[in-house]
């Protein structure tokens, strides 16, 4: 075991591997026991989702609040599966961007929209992996057979972002309050200084380094050295990705409209890559290397909001509906970006490895890959980490390179980058939508098609996860 | 979407205004509410065949307030003419004139039903003259009707009789208040088909039904009106309009299906839909229609074929699929909507009309084929009805056209909604190929 950094159990090939991974050759590694337990398991099914279209920040869902958005989601997913009254087992949702008043953000939700009133809820937050993380949480519920059914969902606003007063003016009101006479109250008051009245907005800084996620970001492209072409490229197969998925109808069981917009707003069809080169980059500006992380292939702010309906086996059947993949497994992991040990949006690239090896998985295994477009920069960093053999002996603990991915099978029907990122709905959009993708591919090789979901948070956390087909 | 002149006109001062100055004055309809009385007040029922007497007995085991012979000054719910037996013109004659010196104690909101026969299946001209002379009589008199009154009629194929389900139900159907805006118009009782519905408040009862164009207006007021009558819902619409159709599909606690209809495929998934979720299909409503206006003058290649495109050619390709799926075979019931405007022409609308006259065709020729599986399909064609979309024409326009029919006002969806309801239900069995209008017997067309 590598005393350097997150080691990971070294994964077992299946026999038919011929990977294009360098780990295969690895057939004595030590795995985790799995299965022990797992076979007194019930599964835990994707049934379909909903979201509401994307939209830019200030854009068509300025006026919504994030309670507005995710009760549209939930109606519109109660809608597509007659879940009218229905009790659910349990509904959990988050956001990252959140208002104090909205201390029960989901339960408030559920009792707005056409379920019953007696279905419980709760709140979760794990910055951008939130969405995934409900899933995960839930289908543990199922898989326990604490529940039969779940809606995992998360929503998003940076329009309607809540707005604190300074911690000055904070500490002012709170003593103004306890102060009983006159006179103490002018005595608490007199402390207010000017500067105590701007107010605190919100911003995507990570707390201890003070850089934006974007200046983070660069940091790690320019450390992995990802070209600015790369970037552009990943972009634009986005769009386009996503475009055609919208022509040909993909979204037609995944979406409903919401305040006039019937797709994402950020999705730009007709866009080239002769234009993404022409942008000016935005982020890395100070860092000496050529700056290559543009508006183009960064996400922007986004409003929106996803849900993604759950069940057990029985409790699909029992209702008639449909039964597109399994939540086979996650996991989750963190890396030390403060004292810049890795990029502050690299945890994904630990937390594969590890799921993969418990579950004697190699990348080779999987005909899907939704790794979600922080920024492009992320995406080709986190694939190059595991190209690289000397971040897989010394990091992965593994006798050389993780594995690389056949590019064809990456975000094939759009993502982020595209799509837009309301924080904690993109773990949403990208289970439904994988899962219906999984259930469409059906049998690969006599085996169930397998897909996986990476999911990078702030705080230098990620989320990832592993469906297959039914 | 109110109709205030129709408000105004009827209490106190603007009564009197429109009396003095002759202007029109609607009333308010009667419209269908569960647990009303089928009926206010007793039904006469006219005429001496062995037919009219087969009928009496069966209204009186409704419980109605049957009389055979008027009692002068005896306000009337509806009166109900039975000339099954005409052998020649002049054999309307007493009939029709006994039923004359009732008609001024006809109620509100009353009914008066002729019930005769097919004149194609009349063998002798004498025979058919008289049969065809009920068509003249029965429209004319719907136009003489006043306070909400309304004539229709029940003509019967060689197969049907007065007791027949199809006829009964039909003639539920145009006494209840779900024909409130359904006048001068003849249904055809085609077979001995049908069945009367166990609860008549649920017709729909275990019936799986599939709406088009659901997400608003006469489609979101048919879904309604389905799922009062017991039906389950799939509600069909484009994925654009998702929102409102969610927005329908929880209040009546169906199924939303984003489905573009004009997409090839757009029957199967719409019956693989029904069948994952619901095991069954029974019924379908073709209502989802656009229009591209413009005088043919001016007429483009897309607006001419987007139109004949959803209108027509994507509910032929679906009822192909319907007629081939063996998940609809168990009383298939289709109806559709077709328009006033394809019936009698309208400016502006080649394209809308051609689609709708194609609409009745397509019914007419679907009828045997649906048959054969003992299903039956019907159309719908409303006249001027209070929508979104006509809320858009112009005041006077709009004004002059909601006045233009014998019940001096324009239709509510649900109007459309109810008589859609009726032809999908079994008690419409026998009647298929049909074309009802709902369009208060407007002046405009046949």
């Amino acid at each position: 075991m590598s005393v350097n950094g997150p080691s990971v159990p070294r994964p077992q090939p299946a026999a038919a591997s011929t990977a294009a991974t360098s780990a295969a050759g690895a057939a004595a590694g030590k795995t985790l026991a799995v299965g022990a337990t797992s076979t007194q398991l019930r599964k835990a099914v994707v049934v379909g989702g909903n979201r509401i279209p994307f939209a830019r920040t200030g854009g068509a869902y300025t006026k919504s609040s994030n309670q507005d958005m995710l009760t549209a989601a939930l109606d519109g997913l109660i809608a597509r599966f007659g879940l009218q009254d229905e009790r659910i087992g349990e509904v959990a949702a988050g956001a990252v961007l959140k208002h104090s008043r909205d201390f029960n953000l989901t339960r408030e939700a559920v009792l707005g929209s056409a379920l019953s009133a007696e279905t419980p809820a709760y709140d979760l937050q794990q910055a951008c992996a939130t969405g995934l993380e409900t899933v995960l949480g839930l289908a543990n519920k199922i898989k326990l057979g604490q529940i039969d059914s779940a809606i995992a969902a998360g929503v998003d606003s940076a329009s309607d972002a809540p707005i604190a007063v300074s911690e000055g003016l904070r500490e002012v009101l709170l003593d103004l309050n306890r102060a009983k006479t006159v006179s103490r109250k002018l005595q608490v008051l007199s402390r207010l200084r000017p500067k105590d009245l701007a107010p605190d907005a919100p911003n995507t800084g990570e707390p201890r380094t003070g850089l934006s996620m974007g200046e983070h970001q660069a940091l790690t492209t320019a450390q992995w050295k990802i070209t600015r072409e790369a970037q552009d490229e990943l972009a634009f197969n986005s769009h386009r990705n996503l475009a055609a998925a919208y022509d040909a109808g993909f979204f037609d069981d995944l979406l409903t409209p919401y305040r006039g917009l019937s797709r994402d707003s950020n999705l730009r069809a007709d866009t080239s890559l002769e234009k993404l080169a022409t942008l000016k980059p935005v982020f890395g500006k100070n860092l000496g290397a050529e700056a290559t992380m543009t508006a183009g292939n960064s996400t922007p702010l986004t409003d929106g909001a996803s849900t993604v309906l759950l069940a057990s086996e029985e409790w699909a059947d029992a209702h008639d509906l449909p039964k597109l993949a399994t939540v086979v497994d996650g996991e989750a992991a963190a890396v030390d970006f403060v004292h810049g040990k890795d990029g502050l949006l690299m945890a994904p690239a630990f937390a594969v490895p590890r799921l993969l090896a418990r579950h004697n998985l190699t990348l080779a295994d999987f005909d899907f890959f939704e790794i979600h477009e922080a920024f492009a920069g992320t995406v080709l960093s986190t694939l190059a980490a595991w190209e690289d053999e000397e971040f897989g002996r010394t990091r992965l603990g593994l006798d050389g390179a993780f594995g690389s991915i056949d590019p064809t099978k990456l975000n094939v029907n759009g993502s982020s980058l595209a799509a837009g990122h309301p924080f904690a709905a993109t773990g949403g959009r990208i289970v439904a939508s994988l899962a219906k993708m999984l259930h469409t591919q059906g049998q690969v090789n006599g085996r169930p098609a397998r897909g996986l979901v990476s999911i990078c948070a702030a705080g230098g956390q990620g989320v990832v996860a592993i469906l297959e087909a039914l | 979407m109110s109709d205030k002149y129709t408000q105004f006109v009827s209490h106190g001062l603007g009564r009197d205004i429109a009396k003095r100055l002759g202007l029109p004055q609607p009333v308010a309809l009667r419209r269908y509410q569960p647990g009303r009385p089928l009926i206010d007040g007793p039904v006469l029922v006219q005429g001496s065949t062995g037919g009219a007497d087969e009928l009496a007995a069966t209204l009186l085991a409704w419980n109605l307030d049957v009389r055979r012979h008027a009692i002068p000054k005896e306000k009337l719910g509806a009166i109900i003419l039975v000339l099954d037996e005409l052998a020649h013109p002049g054999d309307l004659e007493k009939p029709v004139l006994s039923a004359a010196t009732s008609l001024r104690d006809l109620a509100p909101n009353g009914r008066v039903i002729t019930m005769s026969r097919t004149a194609d299946s009349a063998t002798e001209p004498a025979a058919a003259a008289a049969r065809q002379g009920v068509d003249g009589l029965l429209r004319s008199l719907a136009k003489e009707l006043r306070a909400g009154a309304t004539g229709n009629g029940i003509v019967l194929a060689d197969g049907a009789r007065t007791t027949s389900p199809g006829t009964l139900g039909a003639l539920r159907f145009f006494l209840s208040g779900r024909s409130a805006f359904v006048d001068g118009q003849f249904l055809t009782v085609s077979s001995g088909a049908g069945q009367l519905p166990e609860d008549v408040e649920k017709p729909l009862a275990g019936k799986v039904a599939v709406v088009t164009g659901a997400a608003r207006g006469i489609g979101a007021a048919i879904a309604r009106t389905l799922y009062r009558d017991g039906a389950t819902l799939i509600l069909v619409d484009i994925p654009a309009a998702g929102d409102h159709l969610a927005e329908v599909a929880n209040e009546v606690h169906g199924t939303a299906l984003q489905l573009d209809i004009s997409r090839i495929d757009a029957g199967q998934r719409i019956i693989d839909h029904a069948a994952a979720r619901h095991g069954r299909l029974d019924i379908v409503i073709h209502n989802a229609g656009i229009t591209r206006d413009k005088l043919l003058a001016n007429m483009d290649a897309g607006r001419w074929n987007s139109v004949i495109a959803v209108n027509i050619a994507a509910q032929l390709r679906i009822n192909e699929a319907l007629l081939a799926s063996e998940q609809f075979r168990d009383s298939p019931r289709i109806v559709s909507v077709a328009s006033t405007s394809g019936i009698a022409g309208n400016r502006g609308q080649t394209n809308y009309a051609a689609s709708k006259a194609g609409v009745i065709g397509m019914v007419r020729a679907t009828a045997p084929l649906i048959g054969e599986r003992g299903g039956s399909i019907n159309a719908v064609a409303p006249g001027f009805i209070e929508t979104e979309m006509t809320a858009r024409i112009p005041f006077a326009t709009r004004e002059v056209a909601r006045r233009l029919n014998s019940l001096q006002q324009g239709g509510q969806p649900g109007d459309v909604a109810e008589a859609i309801a009726f032809l999908a239900s079994d008690a419409a069995g026998g009647i298929s190929g049909e074309v009802l209008r709902v369009c208060g017997q407007n002046l405009v067309g046949a």
